[in-house]
């Protein structure tokens, strides 16, 4: 058997120097005249441990990590091509820790083989869902999405079968399912890994969707920042069709389905759906009023689809296992299990997916072992740049939709960033106002105003100019900025801004005043 | 410095990207990518361009154009760095390392050096949050900045 290598093509890991570590090993395999094959897979999301590479032996994958080219030498010496131990030597990943602790539902796939291989897809269960798609009737396609409790993981947490039950329920001559992987929430890529990493998931999930609601065309919104998923997934695409997954016969059915991979252009807002669908018909990404509804006007004025990557990759499950398998896993309203993706100041940082249900303190603490800088945890902001700051003293809240409304925040994509001591608040809450007045796409006047004078609102705080009075003003503004507002970029920035003054009051009180030089 | 096409050079050339891409549904992106790709920016010349060929004003097309951060309206520098200034890399330093590559190439954010070499450009993140702080350098992607690593890419980007 020739040795197999796997090491990850995925951004993070290339971020991480994977490319330098596959030249490396390809090169001393060359010149040590041995034959192997290198597999470029996705990430299997446990960042402090990219690049990883694998070994296929004997025994199963052995896992080294983090590998640098310096490591690649020493490896060969020690045998790793058979598992033989080394200081980078992880053992099996599934045994690892971080990676056994998840349950991995819709990224079961994902990071284990080539991306583009349909067949190693297959081999792990892909296509099970679509093939039983095909064979049923829209309306039980669609009441098995409804009862597996799936809500929309983009982060309005909106029942997906029953989006689906509208556009199915909408008379048109041609509907649309529309893929939002316009991820631009800081602390987020469960989107990007899935589609650099298992994207004949997501094609697989809108095809369904496609079934189940009479839509034939669907097209994936990827932003400008990920040109790797821009380029796995058009080459999915193409293996897809040539497969007969997409097409006038999706796996021989009668039902026909195609997509298109479209690329955003920097422009933060273009994640809120009707700004997406406003974009995708070349418009500038402006906001659209709802009423009415994308279900029923949505791209090009057709009935549309508009789910988040997750919610899409997370429904080819739903139909292989049943809409109680999925169902089965949760707590309360959230069902299922989310890729909980932790970010920033963290010592084991990556995407950990798991049933809903772990407080946030057993996600930053026991799974990703405090901060990378060893210093203790000030704050983490849950749900990217519109979410609530939260401090120890709520890390007993559950990760579950309702738990964190109920605290004022929001799971949002489930984006964890942390933060250590150093953190200073007020200028967190003034880059969320800085923030949306760089992004507002200036439909909604407390928005594209409001935000500016946030930010100046928030700097006569931190010059201790009448801190009392422009601390009102700052959440009298995030008041009007919260109900004046259509989508969430005015409406949830409000939700950082008080976090930070609400639990961190301390960072907004004026500096100590010098004492006045004689 | 960046040779500017000549002004009946963009509009042929603009016409035969409309021409390529006009028949997709919602062609105005996909083409205005294409152009940005073809002359490394969208030249004014090439608007009235595209407005006639999809039957839009141009005004709309100069709306579409502006409203994106990704168009620009002159060429970059032979280099493009783009470092995230999102909330997880500010987590681990990024102004600092922001602070660091300004001072050593000598120019802010949205300016490119004088000698034509870089044009530095802040973006709100990468997907590269568990690797923070990250940049993006021509399209190729660099996670956990540090002193070693921004050396590297103010070398890289001199040379």
């Amino acid at each position: 058997m020739i040795p197999r290598i796997y090491i990850p093509g995925d951004s993070g890991a290339l971020a991480l120097g994977a490319e330098k570590v596959a030249k490396t090993i390809a090169k001393e395999l060359a010149e040590r005249g041995i034959e192997a094959k290198i597999v470029r897979n996705g990430s299997r999301g446990a960042y402090f441990l990219e690049p990883m590479v694998e070994v296929a032996t004997a025994n199963g994958r052995v896992a080294y990590g983090p590998v640098k080219p310096s490591d690649v030498k020493s490896l060969f010496d020690s045998g790793f091509l058979t598992g033989s131990p080394h200081k980078r030597w992880l053992g099996a990943p599934d045994k690892i820790p971080f990676l056994a602790k998840q349950t991995r539902l819709t990224f079961a796939r994902c990071g284990i083989n080539d991306p583009l291989s349909l067949d190693a897809y297959k081999a792990l269960g892909g296509l099970k869902g679509l093939q039983n798609a095909v064979a049923m009737a829209p309306l039980d396609i669609v009441k098995q999405v409804t009862e597996s409790g799936l809500r929309g993981r983009g982060g309005a947490g909106f029942p997906t079968g029953i989006k689906w039950k509208t556009v199915l329920d909408t008379a048109g001559e041609r509907k649309y399912i529309v893929c939002n992987a316009d991820e631009g929430d800081s602390a987020t890529f469960a989107d990007r890994m899935i589609m650099e990493g298992d994207p004949f998931v997501l094609i697989e999930g809108m095809t369904i969707a496609g079934i189940a609601t009479g839509a034939t065309k669907g097209f994936v919104y990827i932003r400008s920042e990920y040109p790797h998923a821009v380029a796995t997934m058009n080459r999915a695409v193409e293996v897809a069709r040539k497969a007969g997954v997409l097409g006038v016969s999706v796996l021989g059915s009668p039902n026909g389905f195609d997509m298109e991979i479209r690329v955003g252009a920097g422009a933060y807002v273009c994640g809120e759906e009707t700004s997406l669908l406003n974009s995708l018909e070349g418009k500038r990404g402006v906001v659209r009023a709802k009423p009415p509804l994308p279900a029923i006007q949505g791209l090009f004025g057709k009935p549309t689809v508009i789910n988040n990557v997750i919610s899409l990759a997370s429904v080819p499950i739903i139909m292989d296992k049943g809409a109680a398998f999925y169902k089965d896993y949760g707590m309360g309203r959230s069902r299922g299990t989310i890729p909980i993706q932790i970010a920033g100041n963290v010592k084991h940082g990556g995407l950990f997916e798991a049933a809903f249900g772990m407080t946030l303190g057993e996600i930053v603490d026991d799974i990703g072992g405090g901060t990378a800088t060893g210093r203790p945890v000030k704050a983490v902001q849950v749900g990217g740049p519109l979410g609530a700051y939260f401090p120890r003293a709520l890390f007993d809240t559950p990760f579950d939709y309702e738990a964190f409304a109920a605290k004022d925040g929001l799971i949002g994509h489930a984006g964890i960033t942390v933060f250590d001591d150093t953190a200073d608040m007020l200028k967190q809450a003034r880059f969320a106002m800085e923030f949306c007045a760089i992004e507002s796409c200036g439909k909604c006047t407390p928005c594209r105003i409001g935000s500016t004078r946030g930010v100046e609102t928030i700097d006569r705080l931190a010059a201790g100019i009448e801190p009392e009075k422009n601390l009102a003003l700052v959440a009298d503004l995030c008041n009007t900025m919260k109900f004046g507002s259509l989508c969430a970029l005015g409406g949830f920035t409000p939700y950082p801004v008080m976090s930070s003054i609400t639990h961190f009051p301390e960072d907004f009180k004026p500096a100590p005043a010098r004492v006045a030089a004689e | 410095m960046t040779m500017q096409p000549a002004s009946t050079e963009i509009t042929s050339r603009t016409a035969a990207i409309v021409q390529e891409l006009k028949d997709l549904e919602g062609p105005l992106l996909p083409i205005l990518h294409g152009i940005q790709e073809e002359f490394g920016h969208v030249p004014h010349d090439a608007l009235p361009v595209i407005a006639d060929g999809l039957n839009l004003s141009r005004a709309e097309v100069h709306g579409v154009v502006t409203f994106y951060h990704d168009f620009r309206a002159k060429p970059a520098g032979r280099h493009v760095l783009k470092l995230c200034q999102a909330e997880a890399c500010q987590s681990m330093g990024s102004d600092a390392v922001a602070a660091k590559i300004k001072q050593l190439l000598g120019i802010g954010f949205h300016e490119t050096t004088r000698d034509g070499s870089v044009t530095l450009e802040p973006v709100y993140c990468l997907g590269l949050c568990a690797c923070s702080p990250s940049a993006m350098l021509d399209g190729e992607v660099i996670g956990r900045l540090d002193d070693e690593k921004i050396e590297e890419i103010v070398a890289e980007v001199r040379s």
